[in-house]
């Protein structure tokens, strides 16, 4: 009987992990990778030697320790477009150097971070937004995780509550009939 | 059998299994660019070679482009496939020079000495090659690899955006619809 409790809750568990896998899959998504063969896509594209660049890193006379929190949120926010799920802000490639650079300059032109992150999506597509916006088929996301979750406590407690009402010695669902 | 078990089960793995299949069906490299459709954006930017060496140190403007149609190849020395693609932009804007039609190399986080010595290294390039210094530009187009070939419209909004190297079919393909006056219609590759 315990082993049937044991496994009613594991399976509860395991609902939740295997919807969260494809849904991570999908806030993941694209991510571009190098080389310059392949199949359609980035794939064909190539992508300069990861080398730390200096370009991009503030100077003393440009250094606003306010506006540089707010260039490290954002980029923090952004997926570098040359890397495997790594932020602008954690990449050391020389394109995220130079999109940083470009936060830099639109914050110091007076651009807010919702224009700064607009001007991104509109180049680069939502894609570009590490943690895609809680609106239309991305709710799924944010909800379906939590509503298997629910699912699968509300089952196990069903359960438990069929197998003390038959004194824990019956199935918690019913033996099928011998043929 | 207990059917309404079965059923239960079903409901309960179809939405789970539908899921997974879309999630694992998408190519994580493909990536949509939202730029075909709309107006392309404005660069201006210095031409650090040129087939006939009259127009060195001038910039290129792409408002000034207006009515014409332009084609974007973005680029660098470092790129292999951009070797493959090199004849073919050459021979397509050599076919197509004089009748409103300008082929543009953008050099990608590269430098114009690079970009000059690998031009040369090719045997010519029939079209200018322009310098992106910070690869503002190519930010501004969406970027995140080369080759990349964008094609503007005359009316300055991008009709297409191909990844990787572009073929002579696709290049016609396009520059003919656009010519045709055919609006900027959304399109990617």
């Amino acid at each position: 009987m315990i082993r049937r409790l044991l496994l009613a809750i594991l399976i509860a568990l395991a609902v939740p992990a295997i919807v969260i896998v494809p849904t991570a899959i999908v806030a993941q998504a694209p991510a571009a990778t190098s080389g310059a063969t392949g199949g359609p896509g980035p794939a064909e594209t190539s992508h300069p030697p990861i080398v730390p660049s200096a370009s991009g890193v503030p100077t003393a006379a440009t250094l606003n320790p306010e506006r540089e929190e707010m260039v490290r949120r954002l980029a923090s926010e952004l997926r570098c477009p040359v890397c495997q799920g790594l932020s602008v802000q954690d990449s050391p490639t020389e394109l995220s150097m130079q999109m940083k650079a470009v936060i830099r300059g639109q914050l110091e032109q007076g651009k807010t971070p919702d224009e700064v992150r607009a001007y991104f999506v509109a180049r680069y597509g939502e894609w570009i937004l590490l943690k895609p916006e809680a609106s239309g088929f991305n709710l799924v996301i944010y909800f379906l995780p939590l509503a298997m979750l629910l699912a699968g406590g509300v089952w196990v407690a069903f359960t438990v509550r069929r197998w003390r009402k038959h004194g824990g010695d019956v199935a918690p669902y019913p033996a099928e009939e011998p043929a | 059998m207990n059917w309404k078990r079965v059923a239960m089960v079903l409901l309960g793995l179809v939405p789970v299994i539908g899921l997974l299949a879309f999630g694992l069906s998408r190519d994580p490299r493909q990536i949509d660019s939202p730029l075909p459709g709309r107006a392309a954006p404005m660069f201006d930017l210095p031409i650090f070679t040129d087939p006939s060496g009259k127009q060195l140190g001038r910039t290129v403007r792409l408002e000034q482009l207006r009515g014409q149609v332009v084609v974007l190849n973005f680029w660098a020395s470092w790129c292999l496939a951009c070797r493959g693609e090199h004849t073919v932009l050459s021979t397509v804007a050599r076919k197509y020079e004089g009748q409103g039609v300008q082929f543009f190399g953008v050099l990608y986080n590269d430098t114009p000495e690079n970009g000059e010595r690998w031009i040369a290294e090719m045997g010519g390039q029939a079209y200018p090659a322009l310098a992106d210094d910070g690869a503002r530009t190519a930010i501004d187009f969406g970027l995140y690899g080369v080759p990349e070939t964008f094609i503007i419209g005359p009316d300055g909004r991008v009709a297409y955006k191909h990844v990787g190297p572009v073929t002579e079919e696709v290049l016609v393909e396009w520059i003919e619809k656009l010519r045709a006056g055919a609006p900027a219609t959304e399109g990617a590759s």
